[in-house]
């Protein structure tokens, strides 16, 4: 059923990782991410990801998830391999067929890259995995607070993900709703064609605005009696505390950090 | 000691053109005056467009009066200044429990409330627990909204206005929407709250929820035709009647008996006060119809 879709991934558990603070958690993912592209060979590219898969290994997270976190992206990852694996030349000829040539640096570099999103990917999901949408919003405004004193609407922007989060299962719902009441009423929505189809949309559409638009009309209402009245002064149920055990993480990912720089210095 | 009091309360509800001048006014409420006592249950009755909602949200300064004064706990609500007190004194629950959730999580959006008051972090908890408790939804207190039912869901709206410990609750149809066993929920939540001492205004049209109230006001077009206990209200039928208002069912047919002269006392209101008297008639003797 539609209502049954999770948004974001969160896998609920209480291993180390799922107790770090999401804003440490979020400038690891930023620093692992780094950490791929300063790595300049497979050296170097197999300890982050020797380090990812730990991650998970730690998180609890089984491996079967890291396949699925990588499905929506195997596109991407079949035309960078195909694109190095083809037009970057070398000296040394692999291969060569009609007009087909590989080169030995063109398999690596193919290679390599593939690898590296592979990794990314990976460890990017991990964050998702471990962290529940609301830790994320928080640490999103947390994070970001600096740039209030620009005018920048950080608490608003998190109140509206907060806010959308809370409605995308009641707006799916009710997406399921309407359809079934206009295909009651006789509308035609499974028409083929490009235009067809977009016209078959309006009426869902139109009702569902409509809809969404009272609904907020009322949420507004309704966060006006409870005393809602912007970001000034206002506290947290739950606080985002750094505890040593993120500062452990801190350091043990420089470290990985450091021995990677030091490994594309040393071959 | 009062709660809320109207004083000569009138509202219309203005249509703006582009420019934002005035095209047309709607009065919504016609001269209410109307207190409310601290500890008092009161059911607001009236049938759609009777103003009855407009007037509720014009006691926490949802609304603000266009002519008149209201009250709440002697704070003037057009006073700016302080209607954070006032919303704190007076809560609201509202008709669609989906759209007055705001968190993604039950103990989020009851702490909702008192994160805009800037509570503590450890206070809030403390009062989110105690209000999920008594409203008995502590158990799902790391659900998603929308994966309880509507009397749940109710529920967890009551208990994010029961956190911010306010003297007085307005309730605009809440069990509208809810199937049977909600409604029974969310009713029986209400009383709970009002034994303890919370004042309740309930609006509604349901008359059985209404016969459940210590005091019944009924409204037609924006102004209030009828005051008094329940007892009183429900015994003028055709009064009732008149305004597009039902009675309950027991005293519709204990009015029906009455008019066909059965000797039944006028304010029957539930089935085993109705099955009492009529048990009584019926061993006193055999002429039923006189």
């Amino acid at each position: 059923m539609l209502k049954d879709i999770t948004i974001g991934q969160y896998f609920p558990g209480d291993s180390v990782i799922h107790r770090l603070d999401a804003r440490f958690k979020i400038v690891f993912s930023i620093l692992a991410a780094a950490m791929l592209f300063t790595a300049q060979n497979f050296i170097g590219l197999g300890i982050a990801a020797v380090f990812i898969i730990m991650c998970y290994a730690v998180s609890g997270i089984r491996f079967r998830m890291i396949l699925k976190s990588l499905k929506p992206i195997v596109p991407l990852i079949i035309f960078t391999g195909v694109l190095n694996l083809f037009f970057i030349k070398g000296e040394e000829i692999l291969l060569s067929w009609w007009i087909i040539t590989i080169h030995t640096d063109g398999l690596r570099t193919s290679a390599f890259m593939v690898v590296r999103i592979i990794t990314l990917i990976t460890g990017m999901s991990l964050l998702t995995y471990t962290s529940s949408p609301i830790m994320l919003t928080d640490a999103i405004e947390s994070l970001l607070s600096p740039l209030k004193k620009l005018r920048f609407p950080v608490h608003e922007l998190a109140m509206m993900m907060m806010i959308a989060l809370r409605f995308i299962p009641l707006l799916i719902e009710e997406t399921d709703k309407i359809m079934m009441a206009q295909k009651a009423r006789g509308a035609n929505l499974d028409a083929k064609g490009l235009i067809k189809k977009a016209k078959a949309l309006i009426p869902i559409l139109i009702p569902l605005f409509i809809s969404a638009f009272k609904r907020a009309n009322e949420l507004a209402m309704a966060m006006e009696c409870r005393c809602y009245r912007g970001g000034e002064g206002r506290t947290r149920l739950k606080k985002l505390k750094a505890s040593i055990l993120d500062f452990l993480a801190f350091g043990l990912i420089l470290c990985v950090f450091g021995i990677i720089i030091a490994n594309n210095f040393a071959f | 000691m009062e709660i809320i009091k109207t004083e000569n309360l009138y509202f219309d509800y203005e249509i703006y053109d582009d420019k934002g001048n005035v095209v047309e006014k709607n009065p919504a409420l016609h001269g209410v005056n109307l207190t409310v006592q601290k500890g008092e249950f009161l059911a607001v009755l009236g049938h759609n467009g009777s103003g009855k909602s407009t007037l509720a949200k014009h006691f926490n300064g949802i609304l603000l009066p266009s002519r008149g004064k209201v009250f709440v706990n002697n704070i003037d609500v057009s006073d700016d200044s302080r209607i954070y007190e006032i919303r704190q004194t007076v809560g609201m629950v509202f008709q669609n429990p989906d759209n007055q959730i705001v968190a993604a999580i039950v103990e989020e959006d009851v702490a909702f409330a008192l994160e805009n008051l800037g509570v503590p972090p450890d206070e809030i908890r403390e009062r989110i627990d105690e209000a999920m408790k008594l409203v008995d939804i502590y158990k799902y207190h790391k659900h998603a909204p929308h994966r309880l039912s509507g009397g749940q869901k109710q529920r967890v709206a009551i208990a994010g206005v029961i956190a911010m410990r306010p003297m007085c609750i307005v309730l605009d149809e809440p069990t509208a929407m809810l199937d049977p066993k909600g409604r029974k929920e969310v009713m029986g939540t209400i009383k709970m709250l009002n034994e303890k001492g919370i004042t309740i205004v309930l609006i509604t049209h349901y008359m059985e929820e209404a016969a459940q109230a210590r005091r019944v006001v009924v409204m037609d077009k924006g102004a209030i035709i009828m005051d008094g206990t329940p007892k009183e209200i429900f015994s003028e039928v055709e009064k009732l009647k008149a305004v597009g208002l039902d009675v309950p069912q027991v005293t519709e047919l204990a009015y029906e008996l009455r008019k066909a002269g059965v000797k039944l006392p006028a304010n029957i209101l539930n089935e085993d006060e109705c099955a009492k008297e009529l048990a009584v008639i019926l061993k006193e003797g055999r002429d039923l119809l006189q």
